[in-house]
């Protein structure tokens, strides 16, 4: 999941007004852009949906990192697809954002200077092919596991974005597992690679569902507002569950030497991720942090000229239709 | 020169033309001036990826020595390599990056074009399904072009820089050496300096509306596409690309 930690918005609206909003999503409406909405519900989805557009985008650099190394190229052509994806899924969601009052530019200067976030799980750094195929498997199957239920979120916008962004999530994930697949039946070393990326990636993808629900202070008003459908816990521990007996068909050993299958709970109780390594992260101390803000920013900023190149160019086109009329 | 001899430098040219630039545009992933050209880059790169599975695929086929298209991408050192000196050149800024593609482009179109007449049926048909692909390149490159030669002072002068530094290496693409008049010869390509009239034509017109001007010099860099004298950069390009390959050659992936 992409939104981690949405500190969700107090409301002061008058109380009638918001007793029929809350009537409204209670009936499962959509809510449209249009439509009278509390203020905290526009301020929290302006961030929630920010957090997850901005996750798309920074997400495609630890891909990114290997797109020059992949080894055949239909795996490069594979590679390029999916992150070519992730910026379609970051361009959906900043147009569902923008229908709430706020522009993309504006996000971006705020992921850029910090004041927004993007996902812990993309401040781990990508350091062998396997991760390529652990990403796919465990990143984006994370996030499919928050995005289905998304797809019945109460804001028309981001329902309908989340329901095109959940099928081609859903083939990212084959695709990381297919990778993983070929490494686990491979030489020494591939498995040796598919092993280490497991033993990275798997308490990091568990932190991507945010902190333990006795922890989480800002659920209830979300899930009340159709944003948040489910706790993190609950899908934590659905992760989990989908996720072990894959990890055991590929022969690999999930990193938790307290994992087991529980008869009486019907579901594997597992070792919590390390909650203060989480905050770090959150706090800019991940292994990447600065790589990643950096190498967005850099783009920003390279990029300006062109940008102002190509708005130049329209409006002289604009100033010479207009002249012409 | 054996005709099949002709004819597989003659795909490895294609191929590595469109694996190098493919390549190239690929380093540009997830940085690009905005989410529109990322996306826009991703998805050419992604066309002449797929380009290069098919002409060395073809290439492989054609040497019959139990090569596949990844093991000519993968395996050969620079100088097995016969891509055009143009698209090896460094990314450089967006701008150079675009020029870079604009100029390849229109002759990419041109030369897609005659070999859909090929008298190679397997030519002809690669040809067709990426002459579609390369006509939208050819579009949206020399619309861009316009646009950020006429936008700003800044970014006409970068278009100009790119151009300039670019012009040398486009010589090379129409230029006819001994496999390209063994192609002619059995119908299978057009001659290149065929294309010439046809690729200035369209380049100065487009280059005329972007507000920028064509360098004087015909001095022509030679060396890619017979792999004489490759730049220093392939080298580098290929230590990335082959990386895996080199390092875990019992590897399949
Ligand atoms: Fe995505
Ligand atoms: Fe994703
Ligand atoms: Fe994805």
């Amino acid at each position: 999941m992409y939104a981690q930690m949405i500190k969700s918005e107090a409301t002061q609206d008058d109380p009638e007004k918001l007793a029929a909003f809350q009537a409204r999503i209670d009936r499962g409406e959509k809510i449209e852009p249009k439509d009278w909405m509390p203020e905290g519900y526009r301020k929290t989805l302006i961030r929630q949906i920010g957090q997850h557009a901005h996750s798309e985008i920074v997400g495609q650099l630890p891909e990114g990192n290997w797109v020059t190394r992949a080894p055949t190229l239909e795996r490069k052509a594979i590679l390029l697809a999916k992150v070519q994806d992730e910026a379609g899924h970051g361009l959906y969601l900043y147009c569902a954002a923008e229908t709430l009052g706020v522009s993309r530019d504006e996000m971006t200067e705020m992921l850029l200077d910090g004041r927004m976030k993007y996902s812990s799980i993309f401040n781990y750094p990508t350091l062998t092919w396997a991760d390529m195929g652990a990403v796919g498997w465990l990143v984006d199957g994370a996030a499919i596991m928050n995005q289905v239920p998304l797809q019945r979120t109460s804001y028309g916008p981001y329902a309908r974005a989340m329901v095109r962004i959940c099928k081609e999530e859903s083939f990212h994930q084959r695709q990381g597992f297919d990778v993983m697949m070929k490494m686990c039946r491979g030489t020494d070393a591939q498995k040796r690679m598919a092993q280490d990326a497991l033993n990275r990636f798997w308490f990091p993808s568990l932190m991507m569902f945010g902190p333990s629900d006795k922890d989480s202070k800002h659920s209830a008003q979300s899930m009340a507002w159709k944003i948040k459908m489910n706790t993190n816990d609950e899908l934590r521990q659905k992760f989990v569950d989908q996720t072990v007996p894959q990890a055991e068909y590929l022969g690999l050993t999930v990193p938790d030497p307290d994992l087991r299958w529980n008869e009486e709970t019907g579901h594997y109780d597992f070792t919590e991720p390390d909650w203060s390594e989480f905050m770090d992260v959150l706090q800019g101390n991940g292994p990447c942090n600065r790589d990643r803000l950096e190498a967005r920013n850099k783009a920003w900023d390279d990029g300006a000229w062109v940008r102002e190149g190509l708005m130049a160019h329209a409006e002289k086109r604009r100033a010479a239709r207009v002249a012409a009329e | 020169m054996t005709r099949d001899a002709a004819l597989f430098e003659f795909l490895c040219r294609m191929g590595d033309s469109t694996l190098v630039l493919g390549h190239r545009l690929s380093e540009w992933c997830g940085t690009a001036p905005a989410l529109e050209e990322d996306i826009a880059t991703a998805n050419t790169a992604l066309d002449l990826i797929g380009q290069t599975q098919m002409w060395l695929g073809l290439a492989a086929e054609v040497e019959g020595a139990g090569r596949s298209a990844d093991d000519l991408a993968m395996r050969r050192d620079a100088w097995d390599f016969r891509n055009l000196l143009l698209v090896e050149q460094p990314n450089g800024d967006f701008g150079r990056t675009l020029m870079r593609s604009f100029l390849f482009d229109v002759w990419h179109r041109r030369m897609l074009e005659r070999l859909t007449a090929s008298s190679d049926p397997r030519v002809a048909a690669i040809a067709a399904k990426a002459v579609k692909e390369v006509a939208y390149h050819a579009d949206r490159s020399a619309e861009l072009v316009v646009a950020l030669g006429d936008g700003t002072e800044e970014s006409h002068r970068r278009m100009q820089d790119a151009l300039d530094r670019l012009w040398p290496y486009t010589g090379e693409m129409t230029s006819d050496d001994e496999v390209d008049r063994e192609m002619a010869e059995a119908r299978i390509a057009p001659l290149p300096s065929e294309l010439r009239p046809g690729w200035e034509e369209a380049v100065r017109a487009t280059l005329t509306q972007a507000t920028l001007t064509v360098p004087e010099s015909a001095f022509a860099h030679r060396g890619g596409k017979n792999g004489a004298r490759h730049s220093e950069h392939l080298g580098h390009m290929l230590t990335t690309m082959q990386w895996l390959q080199r390092a875990y050659p019992e590897a399949t992936w």
